[in-house]
């Protein structure tokens, strides 16, 4: 080297500085390849921004902490695949603020739940886990039936485009409309689907009366790892 | 010898340091460690017996276990290397804390809100979703306001100093205070919804988040957890076995590859996920390497005993200190082992990384921090000596007990649980149902929770311990081989 240690470590700014390069390098030479490397997102068709009732639901189950036992990342191993369905691919969340693929699976994983099980499953198995599971260690959520606080999904939904979600004009214009008419089996259901395909629509708490956090909840839940239909999908496209 | 001493505390108030700071800070780490290993206990009692989150939102597991590794890494460990680096930049500079005690009376309590803000946004459900960085924006902000202001009091100081060199347990302070405040700002940045509103999204997304966040994550272990806990032992070990550091060109050639090499070691906690692969084979290579410059820490801490080994017989506090190291020498390498893909496919999403970040938490960084606290508090409050060294050693062996009963509980479960969810019957189907491994876990989650509680009643002995040893009280005991505070290493 140029400078002698004894040099640096007489001078507390330089040593500062060097740190500042030594640390900065990996980070670097890491990250920012994701950002510029075209095949880091996989070239998969379906993939679409959350309706706001499914993000409100995401957003409860952010709060709720169920990613520190639930993971929503499927690793491509013949048991996992059995286990949970077709390994996950990075198109699956490029819209997830934050990532909520988890670190254990205290759980099982979550990536494709969606549609595995009926409504009225869930329900009963989230007020009470054990009614339907005896073994289950998952806490019981009975307080999620109250009712939906998100009378401003249109600021959310206007704060996620400003990061990248392409939610569109329209999308945006209609947020309270489509939070309302998602869970509502009388609602406009055509206008939701044209702007969310394959959104999953109806009564999903057992009471269509109002709107309730397990609505918004299961309404997430039941999209997860639908959007994307492997059966189309041209395996050169999958590669990163 | 007592006259040494209180020679040696005469030096400090003539050189006008600032010990009060350091008695708060203590004061501190030391009620936010029983409020952290409570929660742990009570968190891993949840896993055993689900009953206990009382279906209520606010106890429930999701919630709770962010209260728990937020009071452990940053109420915990945070006022520990708050303690010790205001306490050990001052002796070797020979300089009052820059800025003077308003200054450092702010960090104080600037960090003290911070906690309590974090802690009760996550009861609330107040989170950004993203593990060891729950805290929302506008605590974020507040945590980056008094960061700063510590940047530039522990900097200050540096540049006001009395000796010629900066002393290395300064370097790995440095490096620790500058990395935290880099991976804080980009990990966190996020868009408020509104700014009267608590929630706000995270300005990345999917994988890009995920790398952000486990490069984050991964260097709040390395440079958190593990640089500024190597500039506690760089001063304490030498201190306490009043003999100089092993070798100085070693604590050079580790120090710089140590953060070089730990802030590339992200990716192994994205093995055979949807990141790209480049990324993870170079996350595996560089945490295998780190295995060196880890190991030429340790080496470095241990051998500082060379000759004096035998003081590990009659000095409970040195016996901390050591343990501690030889935990860090034992996670440093199992972590490697782990980072290797083939490992990983099994170890990871099971309770093995759990038991891994333990003996860490618990064998290196909470045990050199209990052998700081220890050697500070008779220093601090100007006792003769701590007011118990048998209990000491009884709070050594209680939380050791207790640490392996954790690590080997958390092995079996997570090997056995890996094992389990990849096993194939003679007809080639699955096994077992998950649930069947969950049930399986039981005695495991039992086991585990009776380490973490043993490590509990230790650290409740060690408060006890040192609130006698505040109120000047000497326990009538036989002595534990030649008193510690008796030999001439004032």
């Amino acid at each position: 080297m140029f400078i002698k240690h004894s040099t640096i470590e007489t001078k507390p700014l330089l040593l500062l500085v060097l740190i500042i390069i030594t640390i900065s390098i990996g980070g670097l030479v890491e990250i920012v390849p994701l950002y510029t490397v075209e095949t880091t997102i996989e070239r998969v068709e379906g993939v679409r921004p959350y309706t706001p009732l499914e993000q409100a639901g995401r957003n409860i189950y952010v709060r709720e902490g169920c990613y520190l036992c639930h993971s929503q990342m499927i690793r491509p191993f013949r048991d996992e695949v059995e286990r949970y369905g077709h390994y996950s691919l990075a198109a699956e969340s490029m819209y997830d603020h934050p990532f909520q693929w988890g670190s254990k699976r205290t759980g099982p994983d979550l990536a494709r739940v969606g549609g595995k099980y009926s409504n009225d499953w869930h329900v009963a198995h989230m007020i009470n886990p054990r009614a339907l599971v005896p073994e289950s260690i998952m806490p019981g959520y009975p307080f999620l039936m109250r009712e939906l606080a998100a009378d401003d999904m249109r600021a959310h939904l206007e704060t996620l485009r400003m990061i990248g979600v392409p939610y569109s004009d329209d999308m945006v214009e209609n947020a309270a409309a489509d939070l309302a008419a998602q869970a509502d089996p009388d609602g406009d259901h055509d206008s939701l689907l044209a702007r969310y395909p394959k959104a999953v629509v109806g009564d999903f708490d057992g009471d269509p009366s109002r709107l309730s956090e397990m609505d918004a909840l299961l309404a997430y839940l039941q999209m997860l790892g639908t959007l994307v239909d492997f059966a189309d999908a041209n395996p050169a496209n999958l590669t990163q | 010898m007592a006259t040494a001493e209180a020679t040696a505390e005469d030096f400090g108030a003539m050189a006008g340091y600032n010990e009060s700071i350091v008695r708060k800070f203590t004061i501190a780490a030391t009620f936010w460690g029983v409020v952290g290993f409570a929660a742990g206990v009570l968190i891993a009692l949840q896993l055993a017996f689900p009953v206990l989150n009382f279906d209520l939102e606010w106890l429930s597991f999701g919630r709770l276990r962010p209260v728990h590794t937020s009071a452990v890494i940053f109420a915990f460990g945070g006022n520990v290397l708050f303690a010790t680096s205001f306490y050990v930049v001052q002796r070797t500079c020979r300089a009052p804390l820059f800025g003077g005690p308003a200054l450092a009376g702010f960090v104080f309590w600037a960090y003290q809100l911070f906690i309590v803000m974090a802690a009760l946004g996550y009861v609330l459900g107040i989170t950004q979703g993203k593990e060891y960085a729950e805290p929302e924006w506008f605590v974020d902000l507040w945590l980056t306001v008094l960061w700063v202001v510590y940047l530039v009091i522990f900097l200050g100081t540096l540049l006001t100093r009395r000796e010629p060199h900066i002393y290395v347990a300064n370097w790995f302070f440095l490096a620790f205070i500058v990395t935290v405040a880099v991976l804080h700002l980009v990990n966190n940045a996020t868009v408020p919804v509104s700014f009267t509103g608590a929630k706000s999204y995270t300005l990345w997304s999917g994988v890009q988040d995920a790398l952000t966040q486990w490069w984050y994550a991964h260097n709040a272990v390395g440079f958190f957890l593990t640089a500024g806990f190597l500039g506690i032992m760089y001063y304490f070990v030498p201190k306490q076995v009043n003999r100089p550091i092993y070798s100085y060109r070693l604590s050079v050639v580790h120090f710089w590859s140590l953060i070089f090499l730990y802030i590339w070691a992200g990716p192994h906690h994205l093995h055979y996920t949807a990141l790209p692969d480049w990324a993870q084979t170079l996350g595996m290579a560089f945490s295998v390497m780190l295995w060196m410059p880890s190991w030429g820490g340790m080496i470095n801490g241990l051998m500082t005993l060379s000759g004096a080994w035998d003081r590990l017989r009659t000095d409970p506090i040195l016996k901390l200190l050591v343990v501690s190291v030889a935990f860090y020498g034992m996670s440093t390498f199992e972590g490697p082992v782990m980072s290797i893909k083939a490992v990983n496919s099994l170890s990871h999403y099971t309770d093995w990384t759990i038991g891994h970040v333990h003996s860490g938490a618990l064998g290196w960084v909470a045990f050199v921090s209990f052998g700081a606290i220890y050697y500070l508090v008779p220093r601090l409050w100007q006792r003769e000596r701590l007011y118990s060294i048998r209990l000491v050693n009884t709070h050594f062996w209680i939380a050791t007990i207790g640490i392996v009963f954790y690590i080997t509980s958390m092995w079996v479960s997570g090997i056995m649980q890996g094992l389990m969810w990849r096993t194939y019957d003679a007809l080639g189907f699955l096994e077992y149902s998950f649930v069947e491994t969950v049930e399986a876990m039981h005695p495991y989650y039992l086991i585990r929770a009776f380490g973490g509680i043993l490590f509990l009643i230790g650290s409740l002995i060690m408060v006890y311990n040192l609130w006698q040893t505040v109120r000047g009280r000497i326990r009538d005991e036989k002595p534990f081989g030649v008193p510690v505070r008796d030999r001439e290493d004032g």
